[in-house]
């Protein structure tokens, strides 16, 4: 699992040096990232007969800001004013059960209810689908949702459950030890963004 | 970074404590959920050791292991059986045999969460030791704090009463200062330890004074046996030199609030109606308890010691 670290690997001091003179590369640029949104955005469209049942949940962080950006692609193409909710997935972790120190918590706000409504989950990377399979166990929590469909900008593909996505940005073939993560180019995830893949020994960001 | 136990805010440093905040906050979502349930903690096992009865923080403990799914065990063996440290230790050690996840102990003697935890392969959450210390109560007064003001850096807190024999002000005043803000202590002479100013805070034999542009008014429970005779007079004399009421409260900031860790002596420590409602956030420190207690749990249940590691 990806998550057996030595505890002293992720107190090593040396490792941000480490990640940033790792070999990386530009897989998709802000310009790719807008364009891929707005196609899936008609995808959904093209995909859903009732379209006011949809609620975009964001699986944070990379989930958000492409949430928001989809949210805003569907006003203009279908004049649509969706919910956009944050679920964190970390509660519902299958990877907790170790000795080690436990992963910070992000934010969760939903603000509508989810009883019958199509509930569009969206992430940043899919890789193994664990994560979707905690989002879909903490959406269960908040209600009965009609329908749940899944979009992820990137897609690893190296499932481990039975997962599919329903909307890809992008297939990127990638090592399992290569660690693929949306950022903004700025620092944070305000302004352009861009997805990366580096090869590092470290554990990935949220695959 | 924190370790393996909770033994008091005096081990923690500003670190620690945001982290322990932060994540209280993000666990205060779950309770307002209509399931306030998530699988975290499934298939854990909590014990509760409560060597002196305490239903509210046992309580508050107990639904905190429960939202995160932990099965929660209370065990309260009667004081007097078990007065000689070694048969609270044997009790310990029979406890870890059955392989819990955290320990979540009080008694009402300084140090003895301490002594289990060096018996024990559980992490062990100290829910309060004679006038040690009181970790979570002072963790949930910061979030506390910290939900009403925004920040704690910079704020003023006087808390008034039994300084000497208070758990819960000894880990504020830890807690409060390390977390940067002025932390002044008021009460009557003999009930202000000798030595308290080298813990970085001021104190006043004066309410008025010690309340003099505070943020933040913490009044402490006074024991009623402690009234008669060596430390104050009479309990009248008690309440009118250092019991808070809407017209002393003046003193303090316009928008000072007005805290207790409960359970209230109406009319003694605090004024019947400045007990209920604002400014009063009483019944706010017992929500957040609950919200910070999941953030403890979370944080530490199910970490072992090396040493226990297969």
């Amino acid at each position: 699992m990806r998550n057996v670290v030595r505890p002293s690997a992720r107190s090593d001091p040396d490792r941000s040096a480490a990640v940033a003179t790792a070999p990386e590369r530009v897989v998709l640029d802000d310009t790719a990232i807008r364009r891929a949104l707005v196609r899936i955005a008609h995808e959904i469209v093209e995909r859903n007969d009732d379209l006011a049942r949809l609620y975009l949940v964001a699986i944070p962080n990379g989930g958000v800001p492409l949430a928001r950006q989809l949210a805003d692609n569907l006003r203009e193409i279908a004049g649509l004013e969706l919910p956009v909710g944050v679920l964190d997935t970390t509660l519902y972790r299958d990877d907790l059960a170790g000795s080690g120190e436990r992963p910070p918590l992000r934010r969760t706000e939903m603000p509508s209810a989810v009883d019958d409504r199509v509930v569009v989950l969206v992430d940043d990377v899919a890789n193994t689908g664990r994560t979707i399979r905690a989002a879909m166990d903490a959406l269960m929590d908040f209600g009965r949702p009609r329908g749940v469909q899944v979009v992820a900008l990137v897609d690893r593909g190296h499932r481990e459950l039975p997962i599919r996505i329903d909307f890809v940005g992008k297939n990127i073939p990638t090592h399992a030890r290569e660690h693929v993560v949306l950022r903004g180019r700025t620092g944070g995830l305000e302004g352009p963004l861009e997805v990366v893949v580096a090869s590092a020994p470290e554990r990935g960001v949220s695959a | 970074m924190i370790g393996r136990d909770l033994l008091g805010i005096e081990d923690l440093e500003r670190a620690d404590l945001e982290r322990i905040l932060e994540t209280a906050e993000r666990m205060q979502e779950v309770g307002l959920r209509d399931v306030k349930k998530v699988p975290t903690l499934r298939g854990r096992t909590i014990v509760n050791l409560f060597f002196e009865s305490s239903t509210r923080t046992r309580t508050s403990f107990e639904i905190a292991g429960k939202r995160l799914s932990a099965d929660v065990v209370n065990f309260s063996p009667s004081s007097s059986s078990l007065k000689k440290e070694e048969s609270i230790l044997d009790t310990a050690r029979v406890l870890d045999a059955m392989a819990p996840d955290a320990v979540v102990v009080r008694h009402a003697v300084a140090g003895v969460p301490k002594r289990i935890a060096d018996v024990l392969g559980a992490p062990v959450i100290n829910a309060g030791d004679g006038a040690h210390e009181h970790p979570t109560q002072a963790l949930l007064d910061l979030l506390t704090v910290l939900q009403e003001k925004g920040r704690i850096d910079g704020l003023t807190v006087a808390i008034v009463g039994d300084i000497l024999h208070s758990r819960v002000a000894r880990s504020n005043i830890y807690g409060f200062t390390k977390m940067g803000a002025e932390v002044r202590v008021a009460g009557p002479p003999p009930m202000i330890p000798a030595a308290v100013e080298t813990l970085g805070v001021k104190a006043f034999s004066s309410l008025r004074e010690a309340l003099d542009g505070a943020d933040v008014v913490m009044m402490l429970r006074i024991q009623r046996e402690r009234l008669a005779g060596a430390y104050v007079p009479s309990i009248r004399e008690y309440s009118a030199t250092f019991g808070l009421d809407r017209v002393k409260l003046r003193y303090a900031k316009d928008d000072a609030i007005v805290m207790h860790p409960g359970p209230v002596n109406r009319g003694v420590e605090i004024a019947h109606d400045l007990a209920d409602g604002r400014p009063s956030v009483i019944l706010d420190q017992v929500r957040n308890g609950v919200a910070l207690r999941m953030a403890v749990l979370y944080l530490l249940a199910g970490r072992r010691s090396p040493a226990q590691e297969g």
